[in-house]
């Protein structure tokens, strides 16, 4: 930066001198024609040279920053991935159960993974039911089911202070439908990041 | 089931009219105790045919349809709807409702009679000064008696509440008890895009929007005095209690971690029972109505919820998965004695314990239907309200014990419907946009 601000200084100084002694040559080309050709030609070069010089550091600069950019975009890219991927990927319940399915605790690993690699983050953890059962009893069971996923992180070692269970109860479903396929779909924990 | 062979329903109609000739003196001599016209507590109840004939102008009132006829019509659907009695089609009627006699002497008992009517209604009416002046009288046609006659003075737009009034008296002298007239009915609606709590008037009139929480708003329960009503609302991103006085607006929350579900008003106290999952396990706490914890009432591991008080404020009934499915229980809540009361089915959830205090309303799951049925306390031969009509859950009943509103889906969307308690008459009680759930019948209001 420094050496940038004196290059600056000099055309500055430069230039003016040059004009000056351009809008002069008329009167001095009888006396000294050659001495003023070669000063002239002199500092053309010389300011030349430092522009090409500064070109090339900004672009060496701009590059450096380029790939610095494409580095954190990639890690920002994968940062969120790998919070779409915690959010996204639900554990699923069998009807009337709070109970983790082998699947569900494979699931619950990896969040516990990610939640320690990332010690900073609070997760809200939802529970949700299908519509069967009545809406007062879904509450209960959602709750159920959303602490029955937190013990577990809690277990591996994730702080209770971390994690908020909050009950749905059977209010919102990911599948309108009236059947098992939709039903299977619904009774689930869902994870949010705070 | 419900449908008497003719010769026991003759047999039953002739003790019925000897029992109530018995009876009918003692209501004029204003001996007290229950006019057993109507006995609430027979299954196999007939329905008293009521003749309601166009109301009489008096000399020197015009004679005002809106008031002649809507009149008869509104006292005539308020009578229906409690399932005691079959309105006669007007059309039959032998007397012309402007000049026949409307009171005694000038009754012509015998034209009523001829057409099948056992009570007779005659209104009278006459505009004073702009005020309205309305006589209603309540005969039995078979005896030629006057059960019970009002006169009742106000402005025009009084005629709903004179009608209901006339009509908790007609209940009153045949059954004893007081009508469920003046009571309430809260539920949710999510016509907004979001459940909220609604109230209407026991007969679906009058729809009024209560909350405005934009939020997911449930399980609406009314105080025995009727002056506060509890909900649960996710108004704060989770499920917390809000206790709010309808007449003075203060309001109370119950915000533990975790749930604050179920609240249930333990009859005349200024307490209730609700659902708190704050220690990790939901089970049921007492709670003043500023949300402090009294005590916990439940002491088990697994869901504990959905509790409703015994009439007497002494026990309540609730869900509990103690025996790995849920069923309903019922507990003491001094001695914490507990007792299961559903065996039959797999998933029996919503207790209502009824007025009278010997059973108890539940829906029941069974074979991917929900349906209501109604069992003794002591588990006893659990009877089947609804079926083959959809599913039906969230029974509620009026404070007469005499009928049940429920949620049914039976037309697709959810909407409130009502029956008696014995099942029958099931019909809709209103339609509003969006689904209606979670019906809660208030107590009678003490102040009309």
């Amino acid at each position: 930066m420094k050496r940038k601000l004196w290059i600056v200084a000099a055309l500055f100084l430069v230039v003016p001198g040059l004009l000056f002694t351009v809008s002069c040559a008329k009167k001095k080309v009888a006396s000294e024609p050659g001495m003023i050709q070669e000063d002239s030609e002199a500092a053309k070069a010389a300011a030349e040279k430092a522009r090409e010089e500064e070109l090339a550091r900004q672009r060496a600069l701009e590059e450096q920053r380029l790939k610095e950019r494409e580095a954190e975009e990639a890690k920002r890219k994968r940062i969120a991935e790998e919070r779409a991927r915690f959010e996204n990927e639900d554990i699923y319940f069998e009807f009337d159960s709070a109970t983790l399915l082998p699947m569900a605790q494979e699931i619950l690993k990896r969040k516990a993974e990610y939640l320690k690699a990332n010690p900073n983050l609070t997760v809200i953890i939802e529970g949700h039911c299908d519509e069967r059962g009545t809406h007062e009893y879904n509450l209960a069971l959602g709750d159920r089911r959303a602490k029955s996923a937190m013990q577990f992180l809690m277990d591996l070692g994730i702080p209770a202070s971390r994690m908020v269970a909050i009950s749905y109860g059977e209010e919102r479903p990911v599948d309108p439908g009236h059947n098992e396929e939709a039903w299977a779909k619904n009774r689930r924990a869902h994870f949010v990041i705070q | 089931m419900r449908r008497l062979n003719p010769s026991r329903g003759m047999a039953r109609l002739l003790f019925f009219l000897l029992f109530f000739m018995g009876v009918a003196v003692t209501a004029f001599r204003g001996v007290a105790g229950a006019v057993e016209y109507i006995d609430i507590n027979n299954p196999f109840i007939r329905k008293i045919p009521i003749a309601v004939p166009f109301f009489q102008a008096k000399p020197g009132t015009e004679v005002q349809p809106e008031i002649a006829e809507n009149g008869a019509a509104r006292l005539a659907e308020t009578l229906e709807f409690t399932g005691f009695f079959k309105i006669l089609d007007r059309a039959g009627f032998l007397e012309d409702p402007q000049r026949m006699g409307i009171e005694i002497p000038r009754i012509r008992f015998d034209s009523w009679t001829t057409v099948g009517a056992e009570l007779l209604v005659t209104g009278g009416f006459e505009i004073l000064d702009g005020a309205l002046a309305v006589e209603l009288r309540l005969y039995d046609t078979f005896k030629g008696r006057l059960l019970v006659g009002k006169r009742y003075q106000g402005a025009r737009a009084d005629l709903k509440k004179i009608i209901r009034r006339f009509c908790d008296d007609i209940i009153y002298a045949l059954t004893g008890q007081h009508g469920i007239f003046t009571s309430r009915i809260a539920f949710v609606s999510n016509g907004t895009g979001n459940k909220e709590i609604y109230t209407c008037d026991f007969d679906g009139s009058d729809p009024k929007q209560l909350t405005r929480t934009k939020a997911i708003t449930l399980s609406p329960a009314w105080s025995s005095d009727g002056d506060w009503i509890a909900y649960t609302s996710y108004l704060k991103g989770k499920p917390d209690l809000f206790i709010k006085n309808l007449k003075d607006g203060r309001s109370h929350q119950v915000t533990h971690e975790g749930l604050n579900i179920t609240p249930a008003w333990r009859p005349f106290r200024q307490e209730l029972a609700a659902t708190l999952s704050f220690t990790g396990d939901q089970e049921i706490y007492l709670l003043t109505e500023t949300g402090k914890t009294v005590k916990r009432l439940t002491h088990n591991q697994g869901i504990d919820v959905s509790p409703s008080w015994s009439p007497d404020g002494k026990k309540i009934a609730f869900v509990s998965k103690r025996a790995g499915t849920p069923q309903i229980y019922v507990q003491d809540v001094e001695s914490n004695v507990v007792q299961r009361v559903t065996y039959y089915g797999r998933h029996n959830t919503q207790p209502a314990w009824s007025p009278a205090g010997d059973r108890i309303a539940y829906t029941s799951l069974e074979g991917g239907e929900t349906n209501i049925f109604i069992v003794g306390i002591d588990g006893k031969e659990p009877v089947q309200l609804t079926r083959n009509a959809g599913d039906n859950e969230s029974p509620a009943w009026s404070p007469d014990g005499n009928l049940i509103a429920f949620c049914s889906y039976r037309e697709g969307p959810a909407r409130i419907y009502v029956m008696t308690a014995f099942g029958t008459d099931q019909r809709r009680l209103l339609t509003l946009s969006g689904e209606q759930t979670d019906p809660a019948w208030s107590p009678r209001s003490q102040k009309d």
